[in-house]
């Protein structure tokens, strides 16, 4: 292994070259911020290339590790690891910074140097979120990567952006106080210590982990987002820009789910046990309430939305059937779909540029005027929908497995997602895709520059390669998996 | 008594020489202004501005890591000191940077008075954090209040700052009145005002009902000056009423002198009846969270804004010295009372951001004072904006920006001892209070410029706000070292008995 600082180089390079865009200054600057933006995301993929080529499958321990004092007074270290969970999510997340760079190349207009450097800063706090290994690292960087989001969501994003950012914001920051007091109360019962490791070794009554369990919970939660806290979301979704939308989708949901595995299962692991029912209730009504919630949608994004809030039900299912199949299941839905909603997302956007509505009755058609853009959008719609060869069916496949082996009952009601997920996304495909043009702005659509197709081919190579061939991405997870399986069946009373 | 006996002994005069060289200065600079005939008052405010480089040198010069008593110790000389007294000079130098192009553009303010009782305020300070005798506390107080009251009012033909200036005289007479009476119950119950004195016949168990009768009133004083709920009143009419260069003033170094009084008084005069005066602390603090942050919500001015901020954020300041003492037990004091110190210079240098800002966008006949003066600031000049932004997200206790850590550290000594319903509560109107302090970034940020004209700013301001921005960042990515400053300090001053 070299002897570079790989994870400090994963979050640094974004954040660096964020202001270095934003030198890049007045809007008379513009193509130079978006080149020098493009420049840095892709140099902050390609620094973290390493982690996967290096990475050792054999071991669940934390590799590429990073030791440094920050603030002594507290006991609080700079301490950076990855293991094979959080590893996909450093790359995926540095991948998504490309696209969304990409994908605000023509759209944005206004401040171009301010927006890239917002997504290029988030994409370094986001990717320490998932290498912290110090609970008040991981908390920084959790807490301050609303900052941007916030900004990107109230500057670029659509008539009721207001509404939207103050209610993400707010929301985010209710649930994350309470873990931050929860971490607090690790770090004195713990003699002094923010090290996340440590205190999966901490024995704890029951009685104290469920109080964790549930302040976790909130934070969690939150950002899940679990039904019934998941109201933010919709309105967030909608009045983002394209690039805000795929980055809370692919990205920003996943920081709850890995908040589960990092911090709820293994530091309380029995509060986990208590809980689990809970939480597989909770996570079916996200997987049926919320799909029929999608069904009546008539705001693509919308839709695509509470898509999302379903297919995280499927996550939080998969976690809590503590089986291995269930939580790597849930680790490839998670990945799956990163690259699915935030291409769905795109592909909205990719419309929404040219129509300005994102209602699906103002569409209808569209495969006669962008055939090209109609065969992606197919190929995402199925992927949303879990259809095989498609990496939405690995996932969803692998916890429906682990949830027959749990419960009939709910094996039956998670299965229901299949005719769902396909009846919301194949229904909206159908109206706004096929028949006739509807009207003369789909008559006047034009098919996709050479720039939409690149950024949709990546995705269609992420959505379709996990699908055929998920090898790559499972034997990743193995031994890492085994280990947090084997860690949560050791009670931790004592 | 014979002769011999009543020698006079010159007092230790070294302790106290920066507080003799600010006197000197100010009288110094009361006289050469009287003659000097610039309209600008360039002499008096070089003279203000080298008094106070002087004083922090005289401080260095003289600061020892030794607790020192002087004047029949009535005035003490220990690191703590030392430490605020250079943050007071630098808000006081910075402050007054700030406050320079505002008060030009106002002829009724651009008088040398101004500079004046900037310094007579600061040596009020300097007592207040120098003080080991009640007499002293109240002396620095007085000192720094009558200046106060009359800077407030230093625009005589506004309407609404002479109001402010009455209203705070008013009551702030009163609170002194509150204070006095206290320091005189204890007197009587204990026989001394000599506050390591007092500390030690308390714990020899002398004193009795009288001491919390006493207690309650100093309490209530102090609360006054430090503006916490109920006795917080004149806040928010002081900040908004004043002139902007005023309110900076205040927002910033008396708070970090009315927390040395809470030190002083509190602990390490009455910690022996702590029990009494953690549980009125606790009060004052829910209610000033509650009060501030919610109240915060309604204004449209920036100025009371910010007032009701402040009430808020000393309700967060007290979180920690209402923990210190946990049954008994005081492990925890240092750390506790150094979380309350570091939440003060913390909040003290967000204020001045914040504020300096406001003074940086008023011009002649222009107050800048709603918030919906900022709109748009991020078009007008993206930088400034991403000061104020910073400011805000520090206050509201956001990371990486250093309100974050202050927040962190109260809220761990809350843990520490054991009430989780106080952090719970305290972090209930932190979320409430992000709410408005995000509305001045939505205005700044998401709606369309307010106005057009241009912000100009002399490049000392253009330096010093943008050091003030970096620093709020940077101290809140590396808070150690301050951290630990304040914790050293402050437990080398403590002195129980």
């Amino acid at each position: 292994m070299s002897g570079l600082p790989i994870l400090s180089l994963a979050i640094w390079v974004p954040v660096l070259a964020g202001f270095v865009v934003l030198l890049a200054g007045s809007d008379q600057n513009s193509p130079l911020a978006r080149k020098l933006a493009l420049l840095g995301a892709l140099a902050g993929l390609l620094v973290t290339l390493p982690l996967y080529t290096g990475f050792d499958t054999t071991t669940p321990a934390m590799q590429f590790g990073e030791l440094h004092p920050w603030i002594r007074r507290f006991g609080m270290n700079y301490h950076l690891g990855v293991d094979g969970i959080s590893m996909l999510f450093v790359i995926l997340n540095s991948f998504i910074t490309v696209i969304v760079v990409l994908a605000g190349w023509k759209v944005i207009q206004s401040k171009v140097a301010q927006y890239n450097a917002c997504f290029l800063i988030m994409s370094g706090l986001l990717n320490g979120i998932f290498v912290a290994l110090d609970g008040m690292l991981f908390y920084v960087f959790f807490e301050a990567s609303l900052i941007p989001l916030y900004l990107i969501i109230g500057v670029w994003g659509g008539p009721r952006r207001v509404y939207a950012a103050f209610k993400f914001f707010l929301f985010t920051l209710a649930g994350s106080l309470l873990l931050l007091l929860s971490l607090i109360y690790l770090y004195l019962h713990s003699n002094g210590s923010f090290s996340i490791l440590e205190w999966h070794q901490l024995p704890l009554p029951l009685e104290t982990q469920k109080w964790i369990f549930l302040a976790f919970l909130a934070a969690f939660a939150v950002k899940v987002p679990m039904w019934p806290v998941h109201t933010w979301l919709p309105d967030a979704h909608v009045e983002a820009p394209t690039g805000g939308s795929i980055v809370l989708a692919a990205i920003a949901l996943k920081l709850g789910a890995y908040g589960f595995v990092r911090f709820s299962l293994p530091i309380a692991p029995d509060a986990a046990h208590a809980f689990s029912g809970l939480i597989i209730i909770l996570s079916l009504i996200a997987v049926v309430y919320i799909g029929f919630v999608a069904l009546a949608q008539e705001d693509m994004k919308k839709l695509v939305a509470y898509s999302s809030i379903a297919h995280m039900g499927f996550v939080t299912l998969g976690f809590f059937l503590f089986s291995s199949l269930g939580v790597e299941g849930a680790l490839v839905q998670m990945i799956s779909h990163g690259f699915v909603a935030g291409a769905m997302f795109y592909c909205i956007g990719v419309m929404y540029d040219r129509v300005h509505s994102r209602l699906i009755k103002d569409y209808g058609g569209v495969v006669n005027t962008m055939p090209k853009f109609a065969a992606f959008f197919m190929l995402f719609a199925m992927a949303n929908a879990g259809l095989p060869a498609t990496s939405g069916f690995v996932g969803e496949f692998m916890v429906i497995m682990a949830s027959v082996k749990f419960n009939l009952c709910v094996a039956f009601l998670a299965a229901s997602t299949m005719i769902l997920g396909a009846a919301y996304t194949l229904w909206m495909y159908k109206r706004v895709v096929f028949g006739a043009v509807a009207n003369h702005h789909v008559a006047e659509l034009t098919d996709i520059t050479a720039r939409e197709f690149l950024v949709l081919a990546l995705l269609a190579l992420g959505a379709l390669g996990i699908g055929l061939y998920p090898q790559p991405i499972t034997e990743v997870m193995h031994s890492s998996v085994d280990e947090l399986l084997r860690h949560i069946s050791v009670s931790k009373i004592q | 008594m014979t002769l011999a006996e009543m020698q006079f002994v010159v007092p230790e005069l070294r302790i106290a020489s920066a507080e003799i060289f600010v006197l000197a200065m100010a009288c110094l600079t009361l006289l050469v202004d009287a003659f000097v005939k610039d309209k600008k008052r360039t002499v008096t405010y070089v003279l203000t501005q080298l008094a106070l480089v002087g004083a922090a040198v005289a401080t260095f010069a003289t600061s020892s890591e030794q607790v020192s008593y002087t004047f029949s110790n009535m005035f003490v000389g220990d690191l703590m000191g030392d430490l605020l007294k250079y943050l007071v000079y630098i808000s006081v130098i910075v402050g007054l940077f700030y406050s320079r192009a505002y008060i030009l553009d106002r002829p009724e303010m651009a008088k040398g008075e101004f500079y004046v009782l900037s310094l007579f305020a600061t040596l009020g300070m300097m007592v207040m954090i120098s003080a080991s005798h009640f007499l002293t506390v109240y002396i620095g107080i007085e000192m720094l209040s009558l200046s106060l009251y009359a800077m407030v009012a230093l625009d005589r033909n506004s309407i609404a700052s002479t109001e402010a200036g009455m209203k705070y005289f008013v009551l702030g007479a009163l609170a002194s009145g509150f204070l006095l009476y206290g320091m005189s119950m204890l007197y009587g119950a204990t026989g001394t005002l000599e506050i390591p004195m007092l500390s030690e016949r308390l714990f020899r168990g002398e004193g009795d009902f009288i001491v919390s009768f006493g207690l309650v009133f100093v309490i209530a004083g102090i609360a006054f000056k430090l503006g916490v709920v109920p006795f917080h009143m004149w806040i928010p009419d002081v900040y908004h009423g004043a002139p902007t260069a005023v309110t900076l003033f205040i927002a910033s170094a008396p708070k970090l002198a009315a927390f040395a009084v809470v030190i002083r008084v509190l602990v390490n005069g009455l910690i022996f009846v702590s029990k009494d005066w953690q549980m009125m602390l606790i009060i004052l603090s829910v209610l000033s969270m509650a009060v501030g942050n919610f109240a915060a919500i309604a204004q449209t001015n920036i100025k009371r804004m910010l007032a009701y901020s402040a009430i808020s954020h000393m309700g967060f300041m007290l979180i920690g010295m209402s923990t210190g003492v946990f049954q008994g037990d005081p492990r925890f004091i240092v750390d506790a009372y150094s979380s309350s110190m570091f939440y003060v210079v913390t909040y003290v240098l967000a204020s001045l951001g914040a504020f300096g800002t406001i003074l940086l966008l008023s011009r002649a006949g222009f107050e800048s004072d709603e918030i919906s003066d900022f709109a748009g600031l991020n078009k007008r000049n993206s930088w400034y904006a991403a000061i104020m932004m910073m400011m805000m997200f520090s206050m509201a206790g956001i990371p990486f920006f250093v309100g974050f850590f202050a927040k962190f550290s109260v809220l761990q000594a809350a843990v520490a001892s054991d009430q989780m319903w106080f952090a719970i509560a305290a972090i209930f109107f932190s979320l409430v209070g992000a709410y408005y302090y995000l509305r001045v970034v939505k205005v700044m940020y998401f709606d369309p410029p307010a106005s057009t004209v241009p912000i100009t700013a002399t490049a000392d301001v253009k330096l010093l706000l943008s050091v003030n921005g970096l620093a709020v960042a940077l101290i809140g990515i590396f808070p150690n070292a301050l951290m630990v400053l304040c914790a050293t300090s402050l437990s080398r001053s403590i002195t129980i008995f």
